[in-house]
This record gives C-alpha cells, sequence and structure tokens, in this order.
C-alpha cells in the first residue's frame, strides 16, 4: 500500500474486489463515477451499475427501490449533493423504511479544494446522525476506510459513508481490527486526549507528537464512527485525562463535536475545545492552504490542547 | 367481471368514507377519484396474493401519492390482506395504518410514501431490480398535482432511459391540488406530451371506467422497450355528490352528518 492514499480511492478498490463475490451488490453514481472512483465497478460489471445522470434525488429513491427488492446498494454523488440535495429522500425513503442503501458520498468537506465554497460540505454529518437508525461512518485512511466499508455492505440497514477527495496518510496496518462503532486509540496520553475523525486523525497524531516534545502526553482516538457512538472509549478518556479536543473537517455545529459534548454533557462532563469549521463557507484554493486557513491542521489542535491546558 | 368489480369499486369507496369519519382526518377526495384505479389493480391486473404478500414473484402497486391512503387499505382490506377491523384504526396511536403508507407495519404495503415523488422513483429501483431478476410488474399511482414535483421528472427521465416496459404509472388526473386547480396553482398540463417526450408509452382512459382501465392495463403488459404512463380522467371526491371536483375535500375529515350523507349514497352506513 502506498504511504498516502485518498479514501475515495480505497472505496474504488473495494467495490471491484467486492464485488467478485457479492453477486447481489448495486453500484450507483449520478455522473461522477470517475470522481467518485465507482467507474471501476461499472467498467468491471456494467450489469449491476447504474448511472441515474446528474439527478441526485433520484439516484437514492431508486436505490431505495432496488434495495427493498434484495440489492445491497452503494450509491455515490458528492457529499454536498447525497446528504444536502437528496436528505429528505434518504430520510424518508431509506432511512424510514430501513433499506439497504449505503450512501457513499465523496469530496467532504474543504479539502475538495479548488472547486469552492459550492462544493465543500461542512454539514453533512450532522444531517444524516439525526436520521434514526442511520449508521455514520468517516474513515480516516484508506485500511480503515475498505474494513469499515466490507462490515458496511455486510451488515443490513442504511448507511452514511464520508469519503474524502484528497490522498491521506496510510494510519492502520493491513490487518488492524477496525469495527463499526467502536473507536480506536491510536496513542496513549494522561494528560489530554483528542477524539478526531477523517483526515483530522492524521493531524491529530502530528500534534500529539509536538506537543509530546512540550511535555504534554496526549491521547489520540479516530472516531471513524459517529453515529453509533463509542460511549466507553469518551468515558474512559473523559475520567483518565483532563479534557479533551474534539477535530473533524467539518462545523463545529452538529458533528463529531456536538456529538461528544452532548454524550459527555450527560454522562460525564467534561472541559473541550472544538476543532473544526467555525460557522462559515469555504472558498478556492489547494487543500492544505484550506486546510490551514480555516483552523484544521494539527497545529490548530496542538493550540486547542494547550487552551485546555492554559 | 366489471359488474363484480364495480361492487367492489363501491365497497372501497364506502371503506374510505368510513375510515377517514373514523379516523377525524384524512384524504377523501384523492382516494375516492382512485377507486376504479386500485380495484381494477387488485382484483384483476396484479398476481399477488395476499397470505403470502412477499412473494418473490409478485407485482407490485406502490402509491406513490401516499396521502391516498384510504383508498389503498380499502384495497388491501378488501382482498384480504388484513381484517377490515383495521381500518377502523387508521391513524390512531399504535394502529398498523399510519396517516402515509407505511412498509414496516402494514402488509401488502411495497414502501412507505407520503412525501410526493418519492414513490415513483423507489418503483422505477423497483422495476430495475425486477427486471434483473424475473420477477413481476410495478405498478405506481400519481396524483396529477404530484407531477410538479422535479423528482417525478428526474424518474420520468431514468425510466424512460432505462426502457422500464415493466413499469407502469398511472396518474389519477382529477385536476385539483390542496389550493385550487393545478391550472391556477402550478399548470402541469399536458401531461400526455411531456411522458411522451420522456419516452412513455402514453394512454388516456376514464379513470371510472372498469372496461377502459382493465384494457389499458392489457396494452401497457404488450408494450416493449418503454414505460407506460396512463393518464386516468378522474373526478376527485367520486361517488359522494357533494365531494365530487371540491378542492376542499382534499385533506380533511366528515362530519358524522356529513358521513351519514355520503354513505347512504353509496349504500352503506356507519
Amino acid at each position: 500500500m502506498a504511504d498516502k492514499m485518498a479514501t475515495r480511492q480505497a472505496y474504488g478498490d473495494f467495490l471491484v474486489e467486492k464485488g467478485k463475490t457479492k453477486k447481489n451488490l448495486i453500484v450507483m453514481d449520478a455522473d461522477l463515477s470517475k470522481s467518485t472512483m465507482t467507474a471501476g465497478f461499472a467498467k468491471a460489471y456494467p450489469d449491476r451499475f447504474f448511472n441515474m445522470g446528474i439527478a441526485e434525488q433520484n439516484l437514492y429513491g431508486v436505490a431505495a427501490g432496488l434495495a427493498l427488492s434484495g440489492k445491497v446498494v452503494c450509491a455515490s454523488t458528492f457529499a454536498m449533493f447525497a446528504s444536502g440535495r437528496a436528505f429528505e429522500i434518504i430520510r424518508n425513503s431509506i432511512g424510514y423504511t430501513r433499506a439497504n442503501v449505503k450512501v457513499c458520498a465523496t469530496h467532504a468537506g474543504i479539502s475538495v479544494g479548488e472547486d469552492g465554497a459550492s462544493h465543500q460540505t461542512f454539514e453533512d454529518i450532522a444531517l444524516m446522525r439525526t436520521v434514526p437508525g442511520m449508521t455514520v461512518l468517516n474513515p480516516s485512511d484508506a485500511n480503515s476506510a475498505k474494513k469499515l466499508l466490507e462490515q458496511a455492505v455486510e451488515t443490513d440497514g442504511p448507511f452514511y459513508v464520508r469519503l474524502g477527495r484528497l490522498a491521506v496518510p496510510v494510519l492502520y496496518a493491513d490487518d488492524a481490527d477496525i469495527r463499526v462503532g467502536r473507536g480506536q486509540c491510536l496513542r496513549d496520553g494522561k494528560d489530554y486526549t483528542v477524539i478526531a475523525t477523517g483526515l483530522m486523525t492524521g493531524e491529530a497524531l502530528a500534534a500529539a507528537e509536538t506537543l509530546a516534545a512540550e511535555g504534554v502526553d496526549v491521547r489520540v482516538i479516530d472516531m471513524h464512527t459517529i453515529k453509533p457512538l463509542d460511549g466507553e472509549i469518551i468515558e474512559k478518556a473523559a475520567a483518565e485525562t483532563k479534557g479533551l479536543v474534539t477535530a473533524e473537517e467539518h462545523s463545529v455545529i452538529g458533528g463529531l463535536g456536538g456529538a461528544v459534548a452532548a454524550y459527555t454533557a450527560a454522562h460525564c462532563p467534561v472541559r473541550i475545545a472544538f476543532v473544526g469549521q467555525k460557522d462559515t463557507y469555504g472558498e478556492s484554493g489547494k487543500p492544505p492552504e484550506l486546510l490551514q486557513k480555516y483552523g484544521m491542521t494539527a497545529a490548530d489542535i496542538a493550540s486547542a490542547v494547550r487552551s485546555l491546558a492554559g | 367481471m366489471a359488474a363484480d368489480l364495480k361492487k367492489i369499486a363501491n365497497e372501497i369507496r364506502i371503506d374510505i368514507v368510513k375510515q377517514v369519519y373514523f379516523a377525524g382526518s384524512g384524504h377523501p377526495g384523492g382516494s375516492l377519484s382512485a377507486a376504479e384505479i386500485l380495484t381494477v389493480l387488485y382484483f384483476d391486473e396484479m398476481n399477488i396474493d395476499p397470505a403470502d404478500p412477499k412473494r418473490g414473484d409478485r407485482d407490485k402497486f406502490v402509491l406513490s401519492k401516499g396521502h391516498a391512503a384510504p383508498v389503498l387499505y380499502g384495497a388491501l382490506a378488501e382482498r384480504g390482506f388484513f381484517p377490515k377491523e383495521e381500518l377502523w384504526k387508521l391513524r390512531k396511536l399504535g394502529a398498523m395504518l399510519q396517516g402515509h403508507p407505511s412498509v414496516k407495519t402494514t402488509p401488502g404495503v411495497e414502501i412507505s410514501t407520503g412525501s410526493l415523488g418519492q414513490g415513483f422513483s423507489v418503483s422505477a429501483g423497483m422495476a430495475l431490480a425486477s427486471r434483473m431478476d424475473g420477477g413481476g410488474r410495478v405498478y405506481v399511482l400519481l396524483g396529477d398535482g404530484e407531477l410538479e414535483e422535479g423528482l417525478v421528472w428526474e424518474t420520468a427521465m431514468a425510466a424512460g432511459h432505462y426502457k422500464l416496459d415493466n413499469l407502469c404509472a398511472i396518474i389519477d388526473w382529477n385536476g385539483l391540488q390542496i389550493d385550487g386547480r393545478n391550472s391556477d396553482v402550478m399548470t402541469v398540463a399536458p401531461i400526455d406530451g411531456k411522458f411522451s417526450s420522456f419516452g412513455f408509452n402514453v394512454l388516456t382512459v376514464d379513470g371510472h371506467s372498469i372496461p377502459e382501465i382493465t384494457e389499458a392495463f392489457k396494452k401497457a403488459r404488450a408494450c416493449k422497450g418503454k414505460p407506460t404512463a396512463i393518464l386516468a380522467k378522474t373526478v376527485k371526491g367520486k361517488g359522494v355528490s357533494f365531494m365530487e371536483d371540491e378542492a376542499g375535500w382534499h385533506g380533511k375529515g366528515p362530519t358524522e352528518e356529513e358521513a351519514r350523507k355520503a354513505l347512504a349514497e353509496l349504500g352503506g352506513a356507519l
């Protein structure tokens, strides 16, 4: 495996591999198959791929119909249009009916880059976690993406899988034991805990290195599953360390930070600092420039930890 | 046969009036307009088995205009999918029959609907799956007001593109929607030209004529390479004189006096 790989690429590879044995796996797209990486599946299994054209609402309605007829459906478009434009179709025709549809949404967050604000969604996790019965996944690297997708496809019911455009560091070994609903402690620490998700997990590990040099011992948890949230690992962190930082490439409203804050407020009150997109739109630029400008880097996580210490 | 079906359609109308009366709310107008359509589907056209509602080779019906739930529930109960007593609990807490159809609670309901346009979209997915697996046909009923939803045309485009000849849409063309006539609220006409330009085989029938509806379903089955849209010209509130062609009866339940009067016209009683 390469040092870096986009989670969307891992998704595309997963589909081609899974399609060999899972004969009732259907893949759908809305004219973005070369970007979402479903094109590989389309080429390998043309009879099981449906391009619905630039029509995201119908993409998810038809996906529901296929799923209710016994198919397992991975239906992809950009996260903005899946979670935003098609929200109510996903809520009523997939969530309410418990249809076996995996909403595999790529190009999430600001790391979309040059396309700019219209395509950079910071709302999708917030929207999707309010749908009853929806499992919400946000893998941090290519290996965990494949393992989480495997479980999503083999588990009945609706899933939202958030995938990125940008190549990100591979954090997990091929044989890592990664399970839906169980946060992953990637680095132990006794002073503070960073709970990160998606590409911010790699940033959190870098921040922990920086802080270690300053004598601050930071625990890093990869919360790849936003819903159902791993309460146990949060309670342990709240009890064993002095405060939490949540880190996500998503709005600080309603995403991982909101989920962790609601959980800790009810079960284990603790100080939290939130790293993520501040209630604002993005803009065009290179992904690293944007992550820096909008405050979603290792340096921002380190500052947040220091703010708790101070 | 046609005489028997006519009698069943009348029974379903009685069921509709009683359901919305006991519920105290609901949608009688657009339910009454579709009584013959559902009668022909459930008692003549569709290959279904009330004793085995999930049978693999069955034909499927989707009520995309989900607010007309009382006509679907009436047809399902008359066909034996569940006891008629359930009808009188419509819209009550814990009832099998929800205000809009729910696939999770009601035998014979294929998909939860109510948010307009979505049932049509889901039915196209069912038709795709059925074609892959050699399953039955898929029928979907839309309202004419529902055609104002953008999703309907996304679906129509895809159904034409994928040549879903096992998909048959029926448009309950009663000309009215909540705020008044389609022509005043939002022009949906011409409906036939729209569907034909999206690649549909389009048929127009009197939606209260059982022989015409039966014949249209035969023609739809015979049509290869295209989905069919049957424009069924109907009267909203059909069968109850004071509800006929009145937009005000789209979404309200009758008083006891109104219910008794309606049932007297239909030969039923509370």
